[in-house]
């Protein structure tokens, strides 16, 4: 039996709050220190890549619309090579702060899919609104990753980075299949 | 000079097991406590997404996606999990930068 895709979505919100709590204890106690133990310093882009791979199920088993699987598919691929890059990083394989451009641009590229697969206005669902927010939240927070690649010592970014896994998850446990957008207020939906 | 006056200046006395405990150390011990409170606030007030409430018709992810719930344990996983760790390297890191 396959879950509903808002119980993917709840998963999925449920991961993403506990990276954005580990990013933002990692912003507290310093680089340093959180990476004196090596299953920390590998937690965030071990979680991406799983994730990666999550989304690559959603890819094979969700095939009702090819604009979703598209969608799921690049979302995959982002997660994927950022996933990559940032373990390559945290092992010392790759130096250069520039190298922060790649979750800049999968951050964008995600938003960009967002928008693009859902073919509802803003106010027509709350499925439909998330998707719009969520998409349009991606597109600027990767911004981010690219102030990190030109300005690495700025804290603003990193903490902006964090605070977006916060807000995605807020964004996604708010999801339902089919619900109005502001609930018992109404406002759109079925 | 009398003694009336010119009082003994209070000695400052470390008092044991009171130290002072730095702000990084209780901002990440606080990080899972406060997701755990976030998560049972809405559990309070949305009891309706509790599956546990209201059993009729429910199936097994109703079961294991509970909203509230999940991020309860995500709180708790953070708390046990993440924040001892990082505690006991935060202050590790303190004594050994502190003047002996």
């Amino acid at each position: 039996m396959i879950p509903r895709a808002e119980d993917a979505h709840w998963l999925a919100a449920a991961v993403a709050l506990f990276l954005g709590l580990v990013l933002i204890a990692e912003l507290i106690v310093g680089r340093e220190v959180f990476r004196r133990r090596a299953w920390r310093a590998y937690l965030f882009p071990a979680a991406v890549v799983v994730a990666s791979v999550g989304l690559w199920v959603i890819v094979v088993f969700s095939t009702f619309s090819t604009m979703h699987l598209l969608a799921h598919a690049v979302w995959a691929q982002a997660a994927l090579v950022a996933g990559a890059v940032e373990l390559a990083l945290v092992r010392g394989k790759l130096t250069s702060p520039r190298w922060s451009l790649v979750p800049g641009v999968a951050l964008f590229v995600s938003g960009f899919a967002f928008l693009v697969h859902e073919p509802n206005p803003w106010l027509y669902s709350r499925s439909a609104f998330l998707h719009h927010a969520i998409g349009w939240m991606l597109v600027i927070v990767a911004l981010f990753p690219l102030g990190e690649a030109l300005r690495p010592r700025q804290l603003v970014w990193r903490t902006g980075f964090a605070l977006t896994f916060v807000l995605l998850a807020v964004f996604l446990f708010a999801d339902r299949d089919a619900a109005p957008i502001f609930g018992r207020f109404g406002l759109g939906g079925p | 000079m009398s003694s009336e006056i010119a009082t003994s200046i209070p000695r400052e006395e470390r008092r044991q097991g009171v130290a002072r405990r730095p702000w990084r150390t209780l901002a990440v011990q606080l990080i899972g406590p406060l997701t755990i409170v976030a998560g049972l606030m809405w559990a309070v007030a949305q009891p309706y997404r509790i599956v546990f409430l209201d059993r009729d018709g429910r199936g097994l992810y109703d079961y294991l996606f509970q909203p509230p719930l999940l991020v309860v344990a995500v709180g708790l996983v953070f708390t046990f999990v993440v924040a001892p760790g990082l505690v006991e390297d935060l202050e590790g890191e303190e004594h050994r930068d502190s003047p002996s």
